[in-house]
């Protein structure tokens, strides 16, 4: 690897030059601190000037002339900011899981899977952040996958206007949770009597009283089936889209040939386009079951931290950082680490596998 | 023939009903908006306005948010451009400079994406108030940009692996190197690329909550946080929450309406292969 080795004074100059540039801003940020409009920017200049230094390791790492070395020097700083950011916060957090740790002051004392214990035994409110999850997950990638697959099928059908309806039915996704929320919690509005409104007042406009509802204000555990339709709202459109893809990888000479057998319409999507489509069902439902597991600032918005629509992202949120019990935290924390990763670990192994193969 | 037309008038019929439902929060916000104060009513939420279009609302909705707007603006903008800046160098070396295990360590950056954040808060947390960057937005800024390495290296990946590399070859025999190769022959192609990452992560540090709401304080909020305040306090009118909302909402809106086919190849990717 590091066999040919050409030197070039310039270069080298270059290198020095950059080390020691580094070095020197390194030690002037360490004595004293930086401020750029009034923001305290000392470890950021700290971090710019490693960059500097590193460009001179980089300038030397070229003289060898292999491109492998080159490569894997300039890919090191992402890998080192994820090895720290995603891995080392991971560990660092699953060790604060294991320890009694509760209130301001870091306390590592090691308390074994107590954490874990505590949550799943003796706490009702994590009994119902894990019924809550599961009701919303099912819900949601069943509806998603269900309007989803119907709305791609539809716009597959060559009308007029796809363009619209398509643009119509993906906008949601550009919006965030947060601004859903606010709105939904208005159209879902729980108030009877005099002050009935958003939805409910339609439904009273059109005399269809029976389907007047208290939306997610609904006891428990029901109204957390109703936070489901936001969700909906802003990811059937992405599920479409989804399948629509699908659709359009299926090749036309094939619906054609079916066409020519004396296929129906019916027939080519029942026995053709569906069990093709099976791959995307697969990474529809593990995204959108990653996103439902982690589901959080839509609740937030919805339902303005009420227990009955708790789910764990929330509970972890609140238990921290306004109960100051950072070991339960993080145990929710890790735990929902879990449950994403049984999900998508297989998911990226597959998709590494396949792209080796290539 | 007539069947065919039937059948048409169906399907048409179901796509106007759902595009009711996805449209019906937009209508709700924009005729509040418009409506004067007087006839703001939740018995008449659903009512055309009666007395001529009023801005009145979105005027003091802009009022309540006009500091997050700004804060938003100035965390995302930094932040996709730098974002996409490294998100390509590491896409051109790992898609056309693999070496024994790149593909590992793709998966194992990918897997980043996937992550609750839940799982990571609290170092998170100590490590940005040792580097004393917390409660400000740079400190923001800077965890977007590193949580983004994924999906912004995954988009240029997949946009760099649909290159020849018939193209580098030649730039090769021509004596380029590594770097000159990505200069001169893949940066300036990568436009469309950049475009749709660019989009991306302008869409999703405006709408993000989470890393915003622990990070900042009051005086840094962004504007997802400052509309939720909005919202859970009683003091708000509701025709000036939609209006809020609606002005929260906005660039994102603007971008989609306008650049939408950006977005969605972002939003794609993210599917990885489907």
């Amino acid at each position: 690897m590091f066999r040919k080795f050409t030197l070039s004074v310039p270069r080298l100059i270059l290198a020095i030059f950059l080390m020691l540039l580094g070095t020197i801003f390194i030690y002037i940020l360490s004595k004293t601190q930086l401020v750029i409009l009034g923001k305290n920017l000392t470890s950021i200049g700290i971090l710019a000037s490693g960059l500097i230094f590193y460009s001179g390791i980089l300038a030397i790492i070229t003289m060898f002339e292999s491109e492998t070395v080159l490569s894997i020097a300039l890919l090191a700083p992402s890998i080192l900011a994820i090895a720290i950011f995603v891995y080392g916060f991971i560990s660092w957090s699953i060790r604060v899981s294991l320890s009694k740790w509760k209130g301001l002051n870091p306390d590592y004392t090691w308390a074994g899977l107590q954490q874990f214990h505590d949550l799943f035994v003796n706490n009702p409110r994590f009994l119902i952040d894990i019924r809550n999850t599961g009701m919303f997950t099912v819900g949601f990638i069943f509806g998603c996958l269900v309007i989803g697959l119907g709305l791609a099928i539809l716009l597959d059908q060559k009308l007029k206007g796809e363009n619209i309806f398509r643009g119509i039915f993906l906008f949601p996704m550009s919006i965030s949770f947060i601004a859903t929320g606010v709105i939904w919690g208005w159209l879902m509005n729980p108030a009877v009597g005099n002050r009935i409104t958003g939805i409910n007042l339609i439904f009273k406009y059109l005399g269809l009283n029976s389907l007047i509802s208290l939306w997610h204000s609904t006891p428990q555990p029901w109204g957390m089936a109703f936070t489901i339709i936001p969700a909906i709202w802003q990811l059937s459109g992405f599920t479409m889209a989804l399948y629509m893809g699908g659709i359009r990888s299926i090749s036309d000479d094939l619906r054609e040939a079916a066409k020519v057998d004396g296929a129906s319409e019916f027939q080519i999507y029942r026995y053709i386009i569906l069990p093709m489509l099976q791959p995307v069902t697969l990474s529809a439902v593990i995204i959108l079951a990653h996103m439902s597991l982690k589901i959080f600032d839509l609740i937030v918005a919805l339902g303005n931290k009420a227990i009955s629509l708790d789910v764990p992202g929330i509970y972890m949120w609140t238990t921290t950082f306004d109960g100051a019990n950072y070991g339960q935290g993080a145990a929710i924390g890790v735990l929902m680490l879990i449950s994403v990763a049984i999900l998508v670990i297989p998911y990226l192994v597959q998709n590494m596998r396949s792209e080796n193969e290539l | 023939m007539k069947r065919r037309t039937l059948i048409n008038i169906i399907l048409y019929a179901i796509l106007i009903a759902f595009s009711i439902f996805y449209l019906l929060p937009i209508y709700l916000m924009v005729l509040t908006g418009v409506k004067s104060i007087s006839q703001v009513d939740l018995k008449t939420m659903w009512s055309l306005p009666t007395s001529g279009l009023h801005i009145e609302n979105f005027i003091s909705g802009f009022k309540q948010l006009a500091p997050n707007l700004k804060n938003s603006l100035i965390m995302v903008i930094p932040e996709a451009i730098l974002s996409s800046l490294l998100g390509s160098l590491n896409g051109y070396l790992l898609s056309k400079w693999k070496f024994r295990g790149s593909n590992l360590i793709f998966t194992l950056i990918l897997f980043g994406m996937f992550i609750p954040y839940q799982s990571i808060l609290i170092p998170l947390v100590k490590f940005i108030q040792f580097l004393g960057l917390y409660g400000d937005i740079p400190g923001l800024i800077f965890v977007h940009i590193i949580y983004g390495i994924p999906i912004t290296t995954l988009i240029f990946r997949n946009y760099y692996a649909g290159i020849g590399t018939e193209i580098l070859e030649a730039g090769r025999i021509d004596g380029a190197s590594l770097l000159g190769l990505y200069r001169y022959i893949m940066f300036p192609l990568s436009a469309p690329s950049f475009a749709v990452v660019i989009i991306w992560q302008f869409t999703q540090a405006w709408n993000e909550f989470l890393f915003a709401v622990i990070l900042t304080n009051q005086a840094h909020w962004p504007v997802t946080v400052a509309l939720n305040n909005l919202a859970g306090s009683q003091l708000v009118q509701w025709n000036v929450l939609m209006a809020a909302t609606l002005l929260a909402a906005l660039p994102t809106l603007l971008v989609y309406l306008f650049l939408g086919r950006y977005f969605v190849r972002g939003l794609m990717a993210g599917a990885l292969k489907g």
